[in-house]
């Protein structure tokens, strides 16, 4: 009992700190650009909770499931052929490098131009900028793959499909996890940049129209949104990853404990 | 992220390990796979040359949205000697460097402060957690407000998207201290600050390297994306500005031209990772488990 008194001490001191300095901050002057922290709870519910939900948060979610879908999909895939074959990784292998390098951003104007301002762009957007850390980390966890269970796949007869499903993939999946880590942070940054270009709905488009209104306290609850968003996205995504990746934490746990 | 380069080198002194017999071999086998790999690898930079000059000249694409990859090199060696491309890539440099440079800094002192301390390390967990999965672009509205089109703008954004990557990996690396290193150092009597020069930042500093390798993508990816969005000077601007002109080729080219400063850094990154980890095993390639 007095364990978790502490846990709870130990987790909630320092976030109740700051938002009583927050609170006192705001209580002497109010600030143009600091809403107090009473009103800006409020706000968050006037203006997000309600149709305002449907209307402009929903079409952001949906574009970036379909966007990191995609590229997880695609990621993978081309991950496993390009990491299966030598020829095709070496031939690959500069102009993948180039396209990670390519700061996923200035695929927005490009995508513009190609295929105009609708939900394709910003769909194809996060799809192209997504895609290369879940390939790369896919090529990377192929080749990882531990020779022992190659060759015991190999003696077992494992061929095609089922090498694929039982021995590839698995020995890929703690890679291609980092790689859809990564995948999804940019993903974020994407769907809210991609609105906040060339968008009449969207989160991003919502906060850009309310900073440049100068709705302040509605500017920073759209904030507060997109926090919680990350947030959320966080731990599905570490929820996620404990199931698919279960096996390989306890065979870590055995290794680590017999070493 | 471990590159594929470096797996390939870790595999060859592997297998060296496994076939003593066959040491001698292996510097000629290399070469003759290193050639090939740079052959195919020109090959498949050539492939995608012809397949987008292919889809430019057949009309697959209509050319006044894709020009052909002859056209955009033509473009791209005009811009290398244009005064404003020069002017805007060295705006670019300076906010990437200066973002690093405040968060290498911010980091390494919080991760040692925090990290040394285990009551600090307790009480900051939760709110650290909080805060660093928040999406970065979240603050461009607050940017655009209080800093305008000012180069600020852009730190704000890459200081916070930075800042707790090289946190996170402060605080492990000043934990992966070796205890009997840091018994040792205190029997041969090194004081405090010996003890943390000489002990704790050795072992930090993989760390501290890997999350400035991420942090470098990071903050370019940043950089350009204020130019892009916000407005604040540097190459992301000048490909507005040429979107908004209808100069779809400079586009194009300032495009590439993003793509080859990521390239650029990434190698920097990794170069200097080797060169200032050279004594660490995991760069020596010696620890063969």
């Amino acid at each position: 009992m007095k364990r978790m008194g502490s846990v709870l001490l130990s987790t909630l001191a320092l976030p109740v700190i700051l938002i009583a300095i927050w609170f006192a901050a705001t209580r002497q002057e109010t600030s143009v650009f600091v809403p107090e922290p009473l009103s800006l709870v409020k706000t968050f519910g006037d203006v997000w909770v309600g149709p305002a939900f449907t209307e402009q948060v929903v079409p952001s979610l949906i574009r970036l499931a379909l966007g990191l879908g995609g590229a997880i999909v695609v990621g993978i895939a081309l991950g496993l052929a390009v990491g299966s074959s030598r020829v095709l990784r070496d031939l690959l292998e500069p102009v993948l490098e180039f396209f990670r390098a390519l700061p996923a951003p200035v695929l927005i104007p490009v995508l513009m131009l190609l295929i105009g301002i609708g939900d394709e762009m910003k769909v194809t957007v996060i799809i192209i900028g997504c895609m290369w850390p879940i390939l790369l980390n896919t090529v990377d966890g192929v080749r990882a793959t531990d020779s022992v269970l190659t060759e015991t796949a190999r003696s077992y007869g494992f061929t095609g499909m089922s090498r694929f499903r039982y021995l590839v993939l698995p020995g890929a999946m703690p890679r291609i996890m980092t790689g859809v880590r990564q995948a999804l942070s940019i993903a974020i940054i994407l769907v809210v940049i991609s609105e906040m270009f060339a968008a009449v709905s969207g989160l991003g488009y919502q906060i850009v129209v309310f900073q440049r209104t100068f709705k302040i306290p509605e500017m920073w609850s759209g904030i507060v949104l997109l926090a919680i968003i990350g947030l959320v996205l966080a731990f599905l995504f570490a929820q996620v990853e404990k199931v698919v990746l279960r096996w390989y934490r306890g065979q870590r746990e055995v290794e680590n404990r017999g070493a | 992220m471990v590159d594929v380069s470096e797996t390939s080198t870790s595999d060859a002194a592997r297998v060296t390990a496994g076939a003593g017999a066959q040491t001698p071999l292996r510097p000629r086998v290399s070469a003759w796979r290193r050639r090939q790999r740079m052959v195919l690898g020109i090959v498949g930079i050539v492939g995608l040359l012809v397949v987008w000059e292919a889809t430019a000249r057949l009309g697959l694409v209509d050319a006044r949205y894709l020009p052909p990859p002859t056209e955009v090199a033509g473009e791209f060696v005009h811009q290398l000697g244009s005064v404003s491309f020069w002017t805007a890539l060295g705006l670019t440099m300076r906010t990437w460097v200066i973002g690093l440079a405040i968060v290498t800094v911010a980091g390494v002192v919080f991760g040692f402060v925090i990290g040394l301390s285990p009551f600090l390390r307790r009480y900051t967990t939760s709110t650290i957690e909080f805060l660093r999965p928040i999406p970065s672009v979240a603050l461009i509205p607050l940017a655009v407000l209080v800093f305008g089109v000012r180069v600020e703008s852009a730190l704000l954004l890459i200081v916070y998207a930075c800042f707790w990557q090289m946190l996170i990996q402060m605080l492990y690396g000043v934990r992966d201290v070796d205890p009997v290193a840091v018994d040792t150092a205190r029997t041969f009597g090194l004081g405090w600050f010996a003890r943390l020069r000489y002990v704790v930042w050795p072992s930090a500093l993989p760390y501290l390297m890997t999350g400035l390798r991420l942090s470098a993508t990071i903050a370019l990816v940043l950089a350009i994306t204020a130019e892009l969005v916000i407005g604040v000077p540097g190459l992301g601007t000048s490909i507005t500005l040429a979107q908004n002109g209808a100069r779809v080729t400079t586009v194009y080219a300032l495009t590439v031209a993003t793509g080859l400063i990521g390239l650029i850094i990434n190698m920097l990154m990794r170069a200097a990772e080797t060169r200032i980890l050279s004594w660490h095993s995991s760069v020596r390639g010696e620890a063969i488990v």
